[in-house]
């Protein structure tokens, strides 16, 4: 359904991306796992058109679209295609977390009000919001913000969604509910590519594992054999490091 | 202060709140709406990038600035028609104030602008909007209210910056208060008064801007 071929992208001399190549499938739950730095935001961003790629190209329900130069109308019909999730939410300070939900409705798509209501009720009852609605973004919890942010993203019907770190802001009590909320995304059959530190969630919920170093995509497995019997050296290397800190933590 | 000339304050009080309420609040308000659209445009042009009127917009600014408004107004009431251009006082009073504004708000309204975090931006082309709608619905809205109390002051500066169009043969508060002293010679008491008259706009403005601010606060 999406396919990326061949992503680059550098920022002055050094390479983040280094010829990126991931196919996601329909339904696929795919986590992106890698240490900090290694171009998983920026792999993000080139996807959705936030940061414009060096090369490459993206193909997108059987249409082709130049990651590093593609009209801007092509960007936006593309862009209605996928939502996004950002680490620090972005929601739209002066809205409502309803209107934070509707607007790319009724601005992007120009859908009636009351249309675009309905949606966004549905949207934050499925995250558990409703009962939120009028509130603006500075009366929310971190964790509330990130679960209307969700809604923002799911009531524009994307093909995909496209998580960064989206509980690495918050502490564990409120992590839980945001995970909670993409676990039921995931097991109702939504696309998502979810770049995360959480590797209980990856385990868990991701049907594959993408591990990037250095740019690189240094490992692609289904996620059970990534975390039992890790093929690439850096992997088993990652894995073992995060069982350290895990079991420091304790 | 003996009671003629109480009497006589009284009686000019009214006669100088009228040209206020007929000629300063609507040259203010004029002025200040068209100067706040000029502001707008120029800020948009900056933050948008776009080359050639950015540099049109810098000049502009520049010109404004360095130049005193009374020149600016001389230029436009005296000087136009020693080109061939004749135009009322009013509307002159009006281009003047109105370009002044525009060139001190722009300023006000840029930064604040590039104060609202450039992942508002980002989250608006993530739900499909244009850069133009994001602006219109998210970015812009959100630099009005952090710009919301500078702007204010340049409201109630401008408030008192019309008492120049005096200059230009405008019946406004101090030509009437000028015009009475004339007859009755009691040029400080007619001064002042016409000073309380700018106090008493001025304090009702900067009321208005309190009860907006905490409005405004409320959403935040
Ligand atoms: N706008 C930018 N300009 C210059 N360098 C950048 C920019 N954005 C990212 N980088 C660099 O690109 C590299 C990859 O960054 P990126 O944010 O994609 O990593 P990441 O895998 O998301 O890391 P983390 O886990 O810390 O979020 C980093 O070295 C970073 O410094
Ligand atoms: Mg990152």
């Amino acid at each position: 359904m999406i396919e990326l071929r061949n992503i680059r992208k550098s920022f002055g001399p050094r390479e983040v991306l280094k010829n990126i190549s991931l196919k996601v499938n329909e339904g696929d739950v795919i986590a992106i796992l890698g240490p900090s730095g290694s171009g998983k935001t920026t792999l993000l961003r080139c996807i959705s058109f936030l940061t414009t790629a060096d090369g490459g190209e993206i193909v997108f329900d059987g249409e082709l679209f130049r990651a590093n130069h593609s009209s801007r109308k092509d960007i936006l019909r593309y862009r209605k295609k996928i939502g996004f999730v950002f680490q620090d939410y972005q929601l739209f300070a002066n809205k409502t977390a309803l209107h934070n939900v509707t607007l790319g409705l009724t601005v992007g798509r120009k859908m009636p009000k009351t249309e675009a209501d309905d949606i966004g009720k549905k949207a934050l009852e499925k995250v558990g919001m409703l009962e939120w609605s009028d509130s603006y973004p500075s009366q929310l919890s971190g964790g509330q913000q990130q679960r209307v942010s969700i809604a923002r993203a799911i009531a524009l019907n994307p093909s995909v969604i496209l998580f960064d770190e989206p509980t690495s802001a918050l502490d564990p009590k409120l992590t839980g509910e945001v995970l909670d909320v993409m676990k039921r995304l995931a097991d109702e059959g939504t696309t998502m590519i979810v770049v995360t530190h959480e590797m209980e969630f990856a385990r868990r919920v991701a049907d594959r594992v993408v591990f990037m170093e250095d740019g690189l995509v240094v490992e692609e497995n289904t996620a059970e054999e990534f975390f039992a019997n890790p093929k690439d050296p850096r992997s088993v290397d990652f894995l073992r490091g995060i069982q350290r800190g895990v079991s420091q933590a304790d | 202060m003996d009671a003629r000339i109480l009497n006589e304050l009284v009686d000019s009080f009214w006669k100088l709140l009228i040209p206020g309420i007929r000629v300063t609040i609507p040259l203010t308000l004029l002025s200040f709406s068209i100067g706040l659209c000029i502001a707008l445009a120029v800020a948009l042009v900056q933050v948008a990038h776009i080359q050639v009127l950015k540099q049109a917009a810098r000049f502009y600014v520049w010109i404004i600035r360095g130049t005193p408004m009374i020149v600016q107004l001389f230029v436009v009431y005296f000087g136009l028609p020693s080109i061939g251009l004749t135009l009322p006082a009013f509307p002159c009073a009006v281009i003047v104030f109105s370009l002044s504004v525009g060139a001190y708000c722009s300023e006000t309204v840029r930064a604040a602008i590039e104060s609202v975090p450039p992942g508002q931006l980002e989250a608006g082309y993530c739900v499909g909007m244009t850069f133009t709608q994001t602006m219109r619905h998210v970015i812009i809205p959100q630099a009005l209210t952090t710009a919301f109390p500078p702007l204010s002051n340049s409201l109630i500066g401008l408030v008192k910056d019309t008492s120049l169009a005096y200059s230009v043969a405008i019946v406004e508060i101090l030509a009437t208060a000028q015009r009475i002293a004339a007859r009755t010679y009691d040029y400080f008491w007619l001064y002042c008064e016409a000073g309380l008259i700018y106090l008493i706009f001025c304090t009702f403005l900067t009321w208005l801007q309190r009860k907006m601010e905490k409005r405004l606060e409320r959403k935040r």
